[in-house]
């Protein structure tokens, strides 16, 4: 019956089909379906870049118009990665390019973009609206001037947190008069000066502006006059706050804020005196966002007042320098709260107590909805994780971080493993997932037991034995990532199922037991997997013995086999 | 002396609890149950910075840089020398203007102002005599010093924030 439904009504229905999952499982079916599904996929979420080739993507994707991309592993981000080690976008926007692809967007995360991308992303794309680079590096300021200049219907230019070379040219001059598209710019990262002048003509024309990041190097009183163009933002960073609240520039900000009432995400405030907070009270009101992770000039008690106001926040990104009592008061005022995450302001633990577990129990007694957490904190205890476990059973992201990676129980001396154990019992929805603290086998044996959707997971300085990583390998079924560092998992548990890695996206272990011997074996009998040696120093000359440890191993499934652009010191066994 | 054997102790014969390793590379850190005390014990405080372990805590080197940026800008304002105090025990830091003071009496008579506290008198043999605490302040080159030591335009130059130490710790640094 199915082999004679019309293939019109396919695509009417695979066009309802947004999610990737979902039309990866259609893709299935049967050929028919396969072929209506590849042609009518406008959006293609790879996880990572090295799992399949450009042309590929290309040729089994035709029409394909958003493409996000994923390069580095995770673990990059704290310096466990050297320069250097690959990422590169170029290879996808030239095949891209060559296949005439009608791209509209790109969105790349820890993925290396060099301006002759942008360059030729640029130019070969006529209808490229949106650009969207997270964690990224290899540009500089020319490389968006190319997008300015030449992107005519820009919609979206949004840059979080990449390393930026700044090179003292007008980028934002570039963008011509006739751009009025403009729906979200963000140039939060980027560490020179801009042309002030250009900008609040930018956004002057740009009507649909709703998103608005600014940098450092834009004055308070240049922010005062853009705001007063556009009164209908909903999203703005402002990194350059006043200073003096008897100025003018404060009384002007203040009377132009009043007239934000559309704002409800607000983020920045790197430079700001406390002093003029009062000047954003008007639009705290409707504030579901609020990112104060880079303000480490905002104490708490300015904060705290701050947060009194936000009655509807439903996500807030802060210091850690809020403490528990600051904590306290979230938990009271914002009872719509579904994300948290508690960054670590003073990275040398030299005994300030910053937030212990009695502001996670707080929240989690407050905020019944908390569905995402990232608490880094000074110590935590089993019987708070048990309460926040029961509290709040809808975690769907969980991320401890204790700032000493194997403390124990600060109550008991005990290993955290009923706490965390308590989480994945109670969170039936947990889809990703950080421990730490002291540690053992135990903890792994819950998490295979109970973590039934457990897509990520991370884990450093934990367990006893191979058992440890067997419990999860054995007991998640839906393991997409695995990253492991400084822990004691060896060859044992790396090979006990191979098959495992293909159902997986990536594995990453660090300074853990595996040996050259492990891994050339497993990269012998699982030919779809790409087994990476990164090898720094000198110490491995020549070919390493095979009972020699591995310092750090990557290995993922592939269609495409090892990739071209390993650099000298990966190998790819 | 094989004391352990002779050790009243729950547990089957031959199983021995201490056997178990935890890899720790850094020692717990007690509660301490004396109310206001500093849960890490000060001498591993005083030596964590350079005991880091690479990529803990795993926070995005983009964050790290962008605070240290600012840090390094507000230690160093232009209008006046603030440097941050710290004070063992003390659940916040204060602020100060080095520069409003023209000595060091004037220096340690605003410390224990701010903070309550008496630091006795100073000698350049036995250090802070006659109290528990004892002001020093990290310098240049990250170092530990016991204020008063050296000249006190030197002094204003080269010190990048102040901690009021107490007890024992506090002694160990004038004793030679």
């Amino acid at each position: 019956m199915i082999n004679y439904f019309p293939e019109e009504v396919l695509w009417h229905v695979f066009s309802f089909l947004t999610s990737h999952p979902d039309r990866n499982a259609a893709s299935l079916v049967c050929k028919s379906w396969y072929n209506v599904e590849r042609f009518s996929r406008g959006k293609v979420f790879i996880g990572n870049c090295y799992a399949i080739s450009p042309e590929r993507m290309i040729s089994r994707f035709p029409r394909v118009r958003s493409l996000t991309l994923k390069g580095k592993p995770h673990f990059a981000d704290f310096n466990l990665i050297p320069q250097d080690w690959g990422g590169n976008v170029y290879p996808w926007i030239v095949a891209m390019a060559k296949g005439s692809t009608n791209l509209e967007e790109l969105r790349l995360k820890r993925m290396v973009v060099s301006d002759e991308s942008l360059e030729l992303l640029a130019k070969s794309f006529p209808n490229f609206k949106s650009l969207v680079l997270v964690s990224c590096e290899g540009f500089t300021t020319d490389g968006l001037a190319a997008i300015a200049s030449n992107c005519r219907f820009l919609r979206e230019l949004d840059l979080q947190e990449n390393e930026v070379e700044d090179r003292r040219g007008q980028w934002l001059s570039c963008f011509p008069d006739s751009c009025t598209s403009l729906s979200s710019l963000n140039f939060a990262c980027l560490k020179g000066e801009v042309n002030v002048a250009a900008l609040e003509r930018l956004v002057a024309r740009c009507r649909n502006l709703k998103s608005l990041r600014l940098n450092h190097a834009v004055p308070p009183d240049a922010l005062q006059k853009i705001l007063a163009q556009a009164p209908q933002l909903v999203d703005l960073g402002a990194d350059s706050f006043v200073h003096d609240p008897e100025s003018e520039t404060y009384n002007k900000l203040k009377n132009v804020m009043q007239k934000c009432s559309s704002i409800r995400s607000l983020s920045g405030f790197l430079d700001v005196n406390a002093r003029c907070l009062p000047s954003i009270y008007p639009i705290c009101i409707n504030l579901t966002s609020l990112n104060l992770s880079y303000a480490p000039g905002i104490y708490s008690k300015e904060l705290v007042k701050l947060i009194h106001k936000c009655k509807k926040l439903q996500r807030l990104w802060i210091l850690d320098t809020i403490g528990d009592k600051g904590l306290g008061v979230v938990a009271s005022t914002c009872k719509e709260l579904q994300e948290l995450r508690v960054f670590p302001s003073d990275l040398h633990v030299v005994g300030n107590v910053a937030v212990t577990e009695e502001g996670l129990v707080a929240i989690s007694a407050g905020c019944p909805n908390l569905n995402s957490l990232l608490y880094f904190c000074q110590q935590m205890t089993n019987a708070a994780l048990i309460t926040v476990a029961k509290n709040c059973p809808n975690f769907i992201r969980f991320r401890l971080c204790t700032l000493n990676p194997t403390i124990p129980d600060a109550v008991t001396m005990q290993p955290l493993d009923e706490g965390f154990g308590a989480i994945v019992q109670s969170c039936k929805g947990l889809k990703r997932l950080s421990v730490s603290g002291l540690l053992t086998d135990q903890v792994f044996l819950y998490i295979g037991m109970y973590a039934e959707q457990l897509e990520m997971l991370s884990i450093a300085f934990a367990g006893d034995s191979d058992k440890g990583m067997l419990y999860v390998l054995n007991g998640c079924k839906k393991l997409k990532k695995l990253e492991i560092r400084d822990s004691p998992f060896g060859n044992m548990a790396l090979l006990a199922d191979t098959g495992k890695y293909e159902t997986m996206r990536s594995l990453w272990m660090s300074s853990c037991g595996v040996t050259f011997g492990g891994c050339k074996t497993l990269a012998e009998k699982m030919p779809r997997l790409n087994v990476e040696i990164i090898n720094e120093g000198d110490e491995m000359e020549g070919r390493p013995d095979d009972r020699q440890k591995v310092e750090k191993m990557y290995l993922y499934r592939t269609l495409v086999g090892p990739r071209k652009d390993a650099p000298d010191f990966v190998w790819t066994l | 002396m094989n004391l352990k054997a002779t050790e009243l102790r729950l547990g089957l014969p031959g199983t021995d609890e201490s056997q178990k390793e935890y890899s720790s590379f850094v020692k717990s850190n007690k509660r301490s149950s004396e109310g206001m005390d500093s849960s890490c014990n000060e001498e591993e405080c005083a030596t964590a910075p350079k005991a880091q372990v690479v990529g803990w805590p795993p926070v995005r080197s983009y964050r790290k840089n962008v605070l240290q940026q600012q840090q390094k800008k507000s230690d160093s304002d232009v209008s006046g020398m603030y440097v941050k105090v710290s004070m063992d025990g003390a659940p916040y830091l204060r602020k100060i203007d080095i520069k409003v003071y023209k000595n060091y009496p004037d220096l340690l008579m605003a410390l224990e102002n701010m903070f309550k506290c008496s630091m006795g008198v100073y000698s350049e043999r036995e250090g802070y005599n006659g109290s528990e605490y004892a002001p020093t302040y990290e310098d240049k080159d990250g170092d530990w010093m016991l204020v008063g030591d050296v000249p006190w335009d030197m002094f204003v130059t080269s010190c990048k924030r102040l901690r009021i130490m107490k007890g024992s710790e506090a002694k160990g640094l004038g004793c030679q």
